[in-house]
């Protein structure tokens, strides 16, 4: 189609001109280094940010350079005032509160990052393969997320406790069991418009399998959506097991986490010492918040829909 | 102040006589990659009952003059210069002054008739509501005006029409709708922004007549935005042109497209396609279309008696009814037709990826019905693929060498990496783009760079079969003919037939060998592309032909009357 001269068209033409296109589009910023510079300008993301390292540091760092011994009682040593030391007093056993503060961190940390982590791999899957596959596949797989989400986590996660008495590493199945439905709900939401992107499409039509679509095409560019989702089942998590540890239910003594520490100073609290109470607490809470401050701060960097 | 201001300033009473006054325009926007000045030293003006027409290819800056003009600007622009409508200074007045000017003195026309207007108010209330914000007017003569003015836009039965929402409404009814806000109080100037990019060309023509007779009726200034140069023919008395946020060359309508001056408007209306009819061009020399060698051998696709229905029972949509088609060997078959006829459905049908409802579909000889699905698969690998979006058509997160290679990784499974990327180095050359390209991003790459990737991607299989589904819409013109010239270079070169979709009459024309017309799911007419445009057997198809708009403003002056007195029945009834 070497561009014709009718005879409507001006003399003069040139006949055949194929100028460059006209726009250069100097854009050298990535899509990712955007997103991080959203997330840096957004400060209670990075203060979140900064608690979550801090608290990282504590719990696993911590212990090396302050020594305490959290596995014997030492019943001359039991409900200690904070001292010189022990920065944070001992507990109704003789345990140094500080370094126990770490040693049940160091559990909670795991279990909220590991169940999380779970929750929100089982939640893509499903979620990919129901919003991929549609039709009534979709309608039977969401519908089940539907039952799921009307029965409260917390109940089957208390009842599942109280049939089996579970270490850390059953608490993070049955946490990543519970609370994957919303995040599939988010991803399957998100397969749905990238089914059908003009890429995907071109692969199918050029007999390229659904595996390949799926792994190739829907699930890297999901990836902002299921970071964000994995971002707030990390604290969702964390509070989870707080909550089932706080009813005794959680991992066993002598290993402990914070809502277990919760549980075991509750008594403390009405006899002033607040050494017991106030630390484990105020850990969960900045922990839970500085993930949620996180998450909101990556949605808005990353520029993807919410939590469920 | 400059010198132009100062001009300005002593020739207000002709400023008076102004609709629209830019002076030393210029717009600055402040971006996370920095500062961009998007418009830069325009100045122009219209004139009473007067319409000039802006025109540019996208990035040139026409629509936020535009906005500019209305006081419209997002937060992060910042407007130099004078921008006075009938005397008041756009750019300094405060937004209380601005909100009693816009929808009374000045009114704007967008390009998306659907997101124009509120979805959940009825559209007799929503011009009623235009026209009390600026008039002291009671509930009930207002909507008994806008009853008024929904007769005087052409909505047929209007005191019905005024309780329907807008989704009652087709696309073009609702751009009558919205025009019918636009003049709800008279203003003395309309800018309208594309506004009839969105609709298919017949219901093009006649948004443009309504225009043309509303605002010679009223003597109002209009600001018309737009790529089409058709349009501007058909429409404008003067022409602006805009490149890179310049004003590059100005004049009346004639001048400009007929004689321009200025490189950039020669390059422009050079790449514009031109259908070529009858009435004009009696004895047609069709250079376009490389030289028609018979089309022979077995049919590479073929579709027939295909149905398709999308829902169910009495919900149920019948999207294509009984079509057959078949491209054969090296032809190019182009598919053409309103939005809604069932062109792409038809093209996906031929993809694979829409299961017909009955009929059947043969690709490269074998009924793909029959067979399973890992034989449909390889069978598949003779397709190559290039659709509409150019930002949707390649995966962001991929670089454009894994983009191209992907169906090599599909159906070249033994391939070694090394042979991939000297595959994927020699279609990028194929297609006229630098191999230094393969291992940049997909957004580094303009719209045309794009499609070519596409393009790059759907030839490197050496596929016997090209489905192009609008491959060159989303483009401007210049950009769209470099790239058919890459494709039928290399169609000319490899042999593969191809099915091209196009609602583009004159790209189809210079495009392909022969021509599929289709209408609400079935094929109207079907022939060689030379005869069957130039001479077209359906009164649909002739319809659709004197809509198109050309962008010389004598003939479309001679083509729009002959249409409006219902005489372009046949190209060879009306000599030139």
């Amino acid at each position: 189609m070497s561009a014709e001269l009718r005879p409507d068209q001006a003399p003069g033409t040139p006949a055949s001109a194929t100028p460059p296109d006209p726009r250069p589009e100097p854009e050298a910023a990535t899509g990712f280094r955007l997103a991080a510079g959203r997330f840096t300008r957004n400060r209670l993301a990075v203060a979140g940010l900064v608690v979550v390292v801090l608290f990282v540091l504590f719990c696993f760092v911590g212990p090396y350079l302050y020594h305490t011994d959290q596995v014997h009682t030492t019943l001359t040593q039991v409900n200690l005032s904070p001292s010189a030391k022990h920065l944070l007093g001992t507990d109704a056993v003789g345990h140094d509160e500080l370094g126990r503060l770490m040693y049940g961190g160091k559990v909670s940390l795991l279990v909220g990052l590991a169940a999380g982590v779970l929750a929100t791999v089982i939640g893509t899957v499903w979620g990919a393969a129901a919003g991929y596959a549609g039709g009534w596949v979709d309608a039977v797989m969401m519908r089940v997320v539907d039952a799921g989400i009307a029965i409260p986590a917390l109940f089957i996660l208390l009842v599942i406790s109280a049939i089996t008495t579970p270490g850390v590493f059953g608490l993070i199945v049955i946490l990543g069991l519970v609370s994957w439905l919303v995040p599939s709900r988010l991803i399957r939401a998100e397969t749905l418009t990238l089914k059908n992107r003009d890429y995907v499409l071109t692969l199918r039509a050029i007999g390229g399998s659904h595996t390949r679509a799926i792994t190739r095409h829907v699930l890297p560019n999901s990836i902002s959506t299921i970071v964000v989702a994995a971002t707030f089942q990390v604290a969702d998590a964390i509070l989870l097991v707080a909550y089932v540890s706080y009813l005794g239910l959680g991992v066993q003594p002598p290993a402990t986490d914070w809502g277990g520490m919760l549980s075991a100073g509750l008594t403390a609290a009405y006899s002033g010492r607040w050494w017991l109470i106030l630390p484990p607490g105020l850990a969960v809470i900045l922990v839970v918040c500085a993930f949620n401050a996180i998450g909101d701060g990556l949605r808005d960097a990353f520029d993807v829909r919410g939590r469920g | 102040m400059t010198a132009a201001d100062r001009f300005a300033a002593d020739s207000s009473a002709a400023a008076e006589q102004r609709m629209l006054e830019l002076d030393d325009l210029g717009v600055t926007f402040t971006t996370e990659t920095g500062e961009v000045n998007a418009v830069r030293g325009v100045s122009l003006h219209v004139r009473p009952g007067e319409t000039l027409a802006l025109v540019g290819e996208s990035g040139s800056g026409k629509s936020t003059v535009a906005f500019a003009a209305m006081g419209l600007l997002p937060g992060n622009a910042r407007a130099t210069g004078r921008a006075s409508i009938r005397g008041t200074d756009v750019v300094s007045a405060p937004e209380s002054e601005l909100a009693g000017l816009r929808g009374r003195t000045v009114s704007m026309v967008f390009q998306e008739p659907a997101t124009a207007l509120d979805p959940l108010t009825r559209i007799g209330a929503q011009i009623a509501e235009v026209i009390r914000n600026h008039r002291d007017l009671s509930a009930k003569e207002a909507a008994a005006e806008a009853v008024e003015l929904l007769r005087r836009v052409g909505i047929p039965e209007p005191e019905q029409r005024a309780t329907a929402f807008p989704f009652q409404l087709s696309g073009g009814q609702r751009q009558r709708v919205v025009i019918a806000m636009a003049i709800a109080n008279s203003p003395s100037l309309l800018i309208a922004d594309e506004p009839t990019t969105a609709l298919d060309v017949s219901v093009q023509a006649e948004i443009l007549d309504l225009l043309r007779g509303l605002t010679a009726e009223a003597g109002t200034g209009v600001l018309l935005v737009t790529h089409n140069m058709g349009v501007v023919a058909d429409f404008a008395d003067r022409v602006a042109v805009m490149l890179h946020g310049e004003i590059v060359e100005t004049g009346s309508v004639e001048e400009v497209l007929l004689h321009p001056t200025h490189d950039y408007t020669k390059r422009l209306l050079a790449a514009v396609p031109r259908l070529a009819v009858a009435e004009t061009d009696p004895a047609p020399v069709h250079t376009g279309a490389p030289a028609e060698a018979p089309a022979i051998g077995e049919p590479v696709v073929e579709l027939r008696d295909i149905s398709v229905r999308f829902g169910r029972g009495r919900n149920g949509v019948r999207a294509l009814d009984g079509v057959s088609l078949s491209v054969r060997p090296g032809e190019t078959v182009g598919l053409v037709g309103e939005s809604g006829s069932g062109k792409s459905t038809a093209a996906r049908v031929a993809l694979g990826l829409i299961r017909p409802t009955s009929g059947s579909v043969s690709l490269f000889g074998s009924d793909l019905g029959r067979m399973r699905s890992r034989a449909r698969r390889s069978l598949r690998s003779g397709i190559g693929v290039v659709l509409q979006d150019p930002v949707a058509s390649l995966d962001a997160r991929m670089s454009v060498a894994e983009c191209i290679a992907e169906p090599l990784r599909v159906h070249r499974r033994a391939m070694s990496a090394q042979e991939r990327r000297a595959r994927v180095a020699d279609v990028l050359e194929r297609v006229r783009l630098p191999r230094t390209l393969a291992n940049r991003a997909p957004r580094e790459l303009s719209g045309g760079q794009r499609q070519r990737v596409s393009l790059a991607r759907a030839l490197v299989l050496e596929p016997r079969l090209l489905v192009a589904d609008e491959p060159t819409s989303a483009l401007d013109v210049s950009v769209q003919q470099s790239v058919l010239e890459v494709i039928s270079e290399l169609q000319a070169e490899l042999g593969f037939a191809c099915l091209f979709v196009s609602h583009d009459l004159a790209v189809v024309q210079q495009f392909a060998q022969r021509v599929v017309v289709m209408r609400a799911g079935r094929i109207e007419e079907q022939g060689p592309t030379a005869s069957t445009l130039l001479y077209p057997e359906t009164e649909y198809t002739r319809r659709l032909l004197a809509a198109v708009p050309m962008p010389d403003p004598v003939l479309q002056r001679q083509r729009r009357e002959h249409r409006l007195a219902g005489q372009t029945m046949g190209g060879s009834e009306v000599p030139a």
